[in-house]
């Protein structure tokens, strides 16, 4: 009954409860913080609105005018008119096969080992430091390590200043975004779906096959696209295990030659080598070169952010 | 029930020993070679950061043996003609740094603040991926962005001295970008991992949303917002595209410290060596310098990491 005293209170208790707490003040202070808030997320949004405006904006003769021709010309230095990407699109999916097949397996097994046969040693807390420490290494550090070790020491094998040599750079790059995610997902299967294996006989190889790797298949999945995008964007280290950048080569190497050749390039270089020519004709390439990298790196990523949450399961 | 009978059976025969409980030959020889697989694949990524520490080490020693050290502190970096001056690099890092942070940390911690505090679960889920989307941008196309857009729309109106070209500053704001993602994500972590419990003691105070967030949750979880900025600084100053495209001074600059005129990073000196490494890999001492300040970077990530790894781990540990 005490609750209930319209006559005290009037229709609005709540607000008038609120009137009273607060001594009839507006909290002003707090509203300017919290729309100074929101502003900072605005202002986030807007730099990637205005990004996105402006490298259409700067794209829009290439894209307009001569879009298939720019998807189907080779590098060109010296006619922007004639200047196009598919050496660049080619050497980036040519990088992402070698991404996929050497540091998509290693980095689960490494995950694997880490999550389910060591957890606990010594050895694996090292291994996982040691990951860690890997991820916040810049870029361009692992383009000496893929000069030195994969473009000099082992010369002979992938041949120099190759698209191989350039694909196990960025293997290695991506290596602990792959172990990192792919561990968190094997941490999230519970414990009885092990059990439930080993309790009919399984080895444990077989517990991890049947059991673990399939229940966190969507979740490795997902942090494998997250690796394959970084892949798909990084120059830096490329720069440094050749590939190439002075636009020289206009010729139309074939995939093999550029496999045994070296010569290769992929998007995110070939959008450097653009960036650095004068002119508006080359800035209208730079653009479009960069519309299609944003498009293919946010398909993937957008993929993998909608796998997470389709198959994200609370066991 | 066949099998039960028959192991019944079994039992009252002849007594069990462990040979009789051990998998056939084939499947535990199976078990055993995958599980030496998995460790040997662990094993590859110690061996990785071994090889880079070697590469670096090994090489970064030599230059330094062999560089004359009056030109390690010179006018200006420019390696082909023997000026190695270190402190143009350092300086241009952390003037990049410096502006990035300018940038990424008002806008960082603003929208980690927001959506952890202040957005309503459903307009959490919509703006959490479209800030992630902002962490995959490739760092080329925020190169050309700087150059395309923010240095002739922004630097150039805002300071009308600066080079119309290149500067350091449009360099900065666009690493500053790159960064927010970061500072975000890492911030917002931290501050969700503070228990509700704070909050609602907060509020039952009399404390209002604002005051509770920056008198208790932030208070709470300083040390992972540190982190945050931390990270954010070893991001900003390993990155090497937007600096290599942005700011200008490939061949060498001399030492500046105005972020409104071209300078040189560490990375991007390290990135123009390595497009030229054609021409510099017969001069010995200038495609060391590669791998002297390579060295140099590597340590200074290393330890910013170390330090923001301890920081995130402690806000963990206590909650």
């Amino acid at each position: 009954m005490a609750l209930s005293t319209p006559s005290k209170f009037g229709a609005s208790s709540a607000a008038n409860l609120t009137a009273r707490i607060t001594g009839g003040k507006r909290d002003v202070k707090g509203r300017v913080v919290e729309w100074l808030l929101l502003a900072t997320l605005g202002v986030t949004l807007l730099i990637l609105v205005a990004l996105i405006v402006n490298l259409l904006d700067r794209a829009w003769p290439v894209l307009n005018g001569r879009f298939v021709d720019f998807l189907s010309s080779g590098l060109d230095a010296s006619n922007a008119q004639e200047a196009g990407v598919w050496q660049a699109i080619r050497g980036t999916l040519t990088l992402a096969i070698i991404v996929i097949v050497v540091s998509f397996p290693l980095g689960i097994a490494c995950a694997v080992y880490l999550e389910e046969y060591a957890s606990r040693s010594r050895l694996a807390r090292l291994i996982r430091i040691n990951v860690r420490n890997l991820a916040g290494v810049p870029s361009i550090v692992y383009g000496i390590l893929g000069l030195t070790i994969f473009v000099k020491f082992a010369g002979g094998i992938t041949g120099g200043r190759t698209v191989i040599a350039g694909g196990l750079t960025l293997s290695v790059l991506v290596l602990p975004v792959v172990v990192i995610t792919a561990s968190e997902a094997l941490r999230a299967v519970p414990r009885s779906i092990r059990e439930g294996a080993m309790g009919v006989g399984a080895t444990q190889w077989e517990t991890v096959r049947s059991h673990v790797l399939p229940s966190a298949a969507p979740g490795i999945l997902t942090g494998t696209m997250l690796a394959l995008s970084r892949a798909a964007g990084e120059a830096a280290p490329l720069l440094l295990v050749g590939g190439i950048t002075g636009l020289l080569r206009t010729g139309n190497l074939s995939l093999w030659e550029q496999i045994t050749d070296g010569g290769f390039t992929s998007m995110p270089v070939a959008i450097f080598s653009y960036a650095r020519q004068t002119g508006a004709d080359f800035q209208a390439v730079t653009a479009a070169a960069s519309l299609i990298l944003l498009v293919l790196v946010v398909v993937i990523n957008g993929l993998a952010i909608w796998l997470r949450n389709r198959f994200e399961r609370n066991w | 029930m066949f099998i039960e009978r028959e192991i019944m059976s079994a039992s009252t025969t002849q007594s069990w020993t462990a040979a009789d409980l051990r998998l056939a030959g084939g499947r535990r020889r199976t078990d055993v070679r995958m599980r030496r697989l998995f460790i040997a694949a662990g094993l590859t990524t110690l061996l990785f950061t071994g090889l880079i520490v070697y590469t670096l080490v090994k090489d970064a020693f030599s230059f330094f043996i062999d560089v004359p050290k009056h030109e390690l502190w010179n006018i200006g970096w420019f390696p082909r003609r023997g000026f190695f001056d270190i402190k143009t690099l350092v300086v241009g890092s952390l003037m990049v740094t410096g502006v990035a942070m300018l940038i990424a940390v008002p806008l960082g911690l603003g929208v980690a603040v927001y959506l952890s505090e202040f957005a309503r679960p459903r307009v959490r889920r919509v703006l959490k991926p479209i800030v992630e989307v902002l962490a995959g941008i490739p760092s080329v196309v925020l190169g050309y962005f700087a150059i395309a857009f923010i240095n002739p729309n922004l630097i150039t109106v805002l300071a009308p001295g600066a080079n119309k070209a290149f500067n350091i500053a449009a360099a900065g704001a666009a690493v500053g970008i790159l960064t927010i993602p970061i500072i975000a994500s890492v911030a917002e972590d931290a501050l969700r991992a503070v228990p509700l419990a704070l909050r609602e003691a907060s509020y039952g105070l009399g404390a209002r949303r604002v005051a509770t967030t920056f008198r208790v949750v932030l208070p709470a979880s300083i040390s992972g917002v540190v982190a945050a900025l931390i990270l954010g600084i070893s991001r900003a100053v390993g990155e090497t595209m937007v600096v290599a495209i942005a700011a200008g001074a490939v061949g060498g600059g001399l030492f500046s410290t105005d972020p409104f005129q071209p300078g040189q990073t560490m990375t991007a000196a390290m990135a123009a060596l390595g497009f030229g490494s054609d021409q510099v890999a017969g001069d010995g001492l200038a495609f060391q310098s590669l791998f002297f300040i390579g060295f140099l970077l590597f340590v200074l990530t290393f330890l910013l990491n170390l330090l923001g790894d301890r920081l995130v781990r402690r806000v963990r540990e206590e909650y």
